[in-house]
């Protein structure tokens, strides 16, 4: 008896100490923002224009993403081709790739040197630009097109194939398919698929940095970043990074009402039995053609660009990998403890816990690492010089970023082990020992390796606050890769690249094959 | 006459071929172990199946190649109904999946709820009902049709029985009124012979042809014996 005593006490000290972790990181950055800012007072014409472009912005990538969306995906539910499941893991891939890598690689297709700047002067015209508000969205649109098609197209599969059948007996028209199974479909998608991408552009950080600039083109996250590196205001970026904390709350809150799509990817690869398929093959395939390219161009041009120029990368590359894979170790591991510990202390609570973590995964969604830095930057500096911590800061920050998407993962398996496996544990008066390394982690083997390697992958990519605490003499692969492109070399930082997603695609494999190793696992 | 000409019905890997004659206004059951292709033998004269060769016949012609110029309705064990559409308008859709009804429809809808005993249910939702009521809805809409033919691919094998006895009483009164040809899948011979007069078993691939109903439990032929079991 004393025994389970002790055990729920830790449960609760472990689940209470990461939340009170998680909050101070988000709610106590913000408090340390909110009476270090100058007020908005302080905020200039071109902050306010900041605002104005941020919301902006965010507003037409999540509608451009879930628009195009929507055709794309509805011709992947629709026909059934050679590569579909490939293309569909394909759409996964933007989520792991690293930003400032994606951005690198629509340079090379859409940029002023970029492979259709070179086909438009070849023909005659003017060549491409897309620094500022082209590009931000641009980018924006390459990385979440994606994600929301992924949405989409999980919507467009949990409809019952009787249901399509109904209708084609009914010999209904267009319009008549489209209110009896498509706008259902799309209004419960649509919503929450919008405001995740919202949030994602809201927080969005290397986008702006890479390509972003200029008074049309400024995010207050650039905006933050610019007032702390250029000009060492650090009243102007509090006062900053609590208007952009504000926004995420609001956000986050019809978030919270809104339910946000499943990210678990489950039923994708159900096969299409649609008679419709062949009167829409045309239009479909013109949309996939254009999806794909759009994604695997970028990527192609990269790996086409980057590979020949590896042997000539200056020996910093080392440096810079060895740094990238200890933080991104050093984050997976924080983040996993992390979301470990509040899944066993809260998957089998009430609604009130259930409600509590699902709202720990969208604060976490609305935190944007550049006020958690400005935040951790302020609390430090009266006694200490706060870059020193660059890289503690950095894996905690990264941690932080990615628990949401582990929380997703790991939560629904634990609460599944428990509601599987809790009454056979009672009956067979299983241990805590036998019940923990016989049951729970052989259960939970998979998904946390899964959880892992998003975790490991997400912090190699990550070019945040990293960018705000490093000096000129530490390096990760983003940073250095920006530096490169910064400095038009872009030879060599289309190399860095290639390493780059060489190592967060192999840190991502093993964790998620050490996940799927086990025997005995299903 | 419903005639299957030297049909297959290809489905992936699994082909089921047939070759017979139902006579106009039988009540035919479907019978035969799972996996047999029942399900393939219904959805394939409903046209969700592309057929390998052969021909299908409805009195003499060749039945039109879309699924909704054909002249019969199907209802399936679930997911018969739209859930974001109230019970009025999951019936209407069967003469008019566009809503927009003249009010001779509107009173043919009316007609059509009442015969089901679902009169004072129009407005109310598939969420509200029970399985039993959500079953009537799906028959609703058949009797609105008035198709000749009605396949039934065993749209009451998840109520009890005394719920499932009703909704073959609501089908034999539909069945009354309109004199249609109705084929039912079912795995449960009890339904079959208070349905039927007629059998079709579908076992490995082939659907046979229909014989009276009682015959064929009478001297079941091996496939049909070994999945009855002991039922006799």
């Amino acid at each position: 008896m004393a025994d389970r005593i002790i055990a729920i006490i830790l449960r609760i000290i472990l689940g209470g100490a990461v939340l009170a972790a998680l909050l101070l990181f988000s709610i106590g950055t913000a408090v340390a923002v909110a009476t270090q800012g100058l007020g908005l007072g302080r905020l200039g014409v071109a902050d306010w224009s900041a605002i104005r472009f941020t919301l902006w912005q965010a507003c037409l990538s999540a509608g451009l993403s879930v628009t195009i969306g929507i055709p794309v995906a509805r011709a992947l539910a629709r026909q059934k081709f050679l590569g579909r499941q490939a293309l569909i893991t394909l759409l996964g891939a933007p989520f792991i790739l690293p930003v400032i890598v994606g951005v690198l690689g629509l340079l090379a297709v859409f940029g002023r040197a970029g492979w259709i700047s070179d086909v438009l002067t070849w023909t005659g015209f003017a060549k491409l630009s897309i620094y500022g508000a082209p590009g931000v969205i641009l980018a924006h649109v390459f990385f979440n097109l994606p994600l929301a098609t992924r949405f989409l197209l999980q919507g467009w599969s949990t409809v019952p194939s009787e249901r399509f059948r109904v209708v084609q007996s009914l010999a209904a028209s267009p319009w008549a398919y489209f209110r009896l199974i498509e706008w259902p479909l799309l209004k419960s998608v649509v919503p929450g698929a919008f405001l995740l991408v919202f949030l994602l552009c809201l927080t969005s950080f290397a986008v702006a940095l890479a390509v972003g600039g200029g008074p049309r083109g400024t995010t207050i996250e650039l905006a933050i970043y610019q007032a702390f590196r250029l000009d060492f205001d650090l009243g102007k970026a509090a006062s900053l990074a609590l208007v952009q904390f504000t926004l995420c709350g609001v956000v986050a809150v019809m978030a919270f009402l809104v339910p946000l799509p499943q990210t678990d990817g489950l039923g994708l690869g159900r096969l299409p039995q649609r008679l419709d398929a062949s009167g829409h093959r045309g239009v479909d395939f013109m949309w996939i053609t254009i999806s794909a390219a759009f994604l695997i161009l970028p990527l192609g041009a990269i790996l086409i660009r980057g590979l020949g120029h590896i042997a000539s990368l200056p020996y910093q590359v080392f440096t810079a990998s060895i740094t990238s894979v200890l933080i991104a170790l050093a984050s997976t591991v924080v983040c996993i403890s992390m979301a470990l510990g509040l899944s066993l202390a809260f998957a089998r609570r009430g609604q009130v816990a259930q409600n509590l973590a699902e709202g720990m995964g969208i604060l976490g969604l609305a935190t944007s690492p550049l006020v958690v830095g400005t935040g951790i930057f302020l609390m430090i500096f009266p006694f200490a010089h706060p870059m020193t911590f660059a890289l503690p800061i950095t894996a905690s920050v990264n941690a932080m970023m990615a628990l949401p998407f582990a929380l997703r993962v790991l939560m629904p398996a634990v609460r599944e082990t428990y509601a599987d496996y809790l009454t056979l544990r009672c009956s067979l008066n299983l241990t805590r020992w036998v019940w923990l390394h016989r049951i729970l982690l052989p259960r939970l083997r998979r998904p946390l390796g899964f959880a892992a390697g998003l975790a490991a992958a997400l912090s190699m990519g990550d070019l945040g606050v990293i960018a705000l605490f490093a000096d000129p003499d530490l390096q990760t692969l983003p940073l250095m890769l920006y530096r490169l492109m910064g400095a038009y070399r872009m030879d060599q930082a289309a190399a860095v690249a290639v390493v780059l997603v060489a190592q967060s695609l192999a840190l991502f494999w093993m964790f998620d094959r050490g996940g799927r190793g086990y025997a005995g696992s299903p | 006459m419903l005639a299957l000409h030297k049909v297959q019905f290809r489905q992936g890997d699994f082909t089921l071929g047939a070759d017979l004659l139902i006579p106009t206004g039988a009540r035919v059951a479907v019978i035969g172990p799972s996996g047999g292709g029942k399900s393939t033998f219904l959805n394939g004269i409903a046209g969700f199946i592309a057929t390998d060769g052969g021909q299908v016949l409805w009195q003499g012609q060749p039945m039109p190649d879309h699924p909704g110029l054909r002249p019969l309705s199907i209802l399936f064990q679930d997911h018969n109904l739209f859930p974001h559409l109230n019970v009025m308008d999951n019936v209407a859709i069967g003469i008019s999946p566009d809503m927009r009804l003249s009010q001779t429809q509107k009173q043919q809808v009316r007609t059509a709820l009442d015969q089901v005993g679902l009169s004072d249910k129009s407005a109310s939702y598939p969420r509200d009902l029970s399985g039993g009521q959500q079953g009537r809805v799906g028959l609703a809409r058949m009797l609105l049709r008035q198709r000749p033919l009605l396949l039934l691919d065993e749209p009451f094998s998840a109520l009890g029985p005394a719920l499932k006895d009703e909704m073959l009483d609501v089908l034999r009164q539909i069945l009354h009124v309109t004199s249609a040809t109705a084929l039912m899948v079912t795995h449960d011979p009890k339904d079959a012979l208070a349905f039927a007069n007629q059998a079709i078993l579908v076992a490995d691939g082939v659907a046979m042809a229909p014989q009276p109903i009682q015959q064929l439990f009478d001297a079941p032929p091996p496939a049909l014996r070994a999945y009855l079991g002991h039922w006799t």
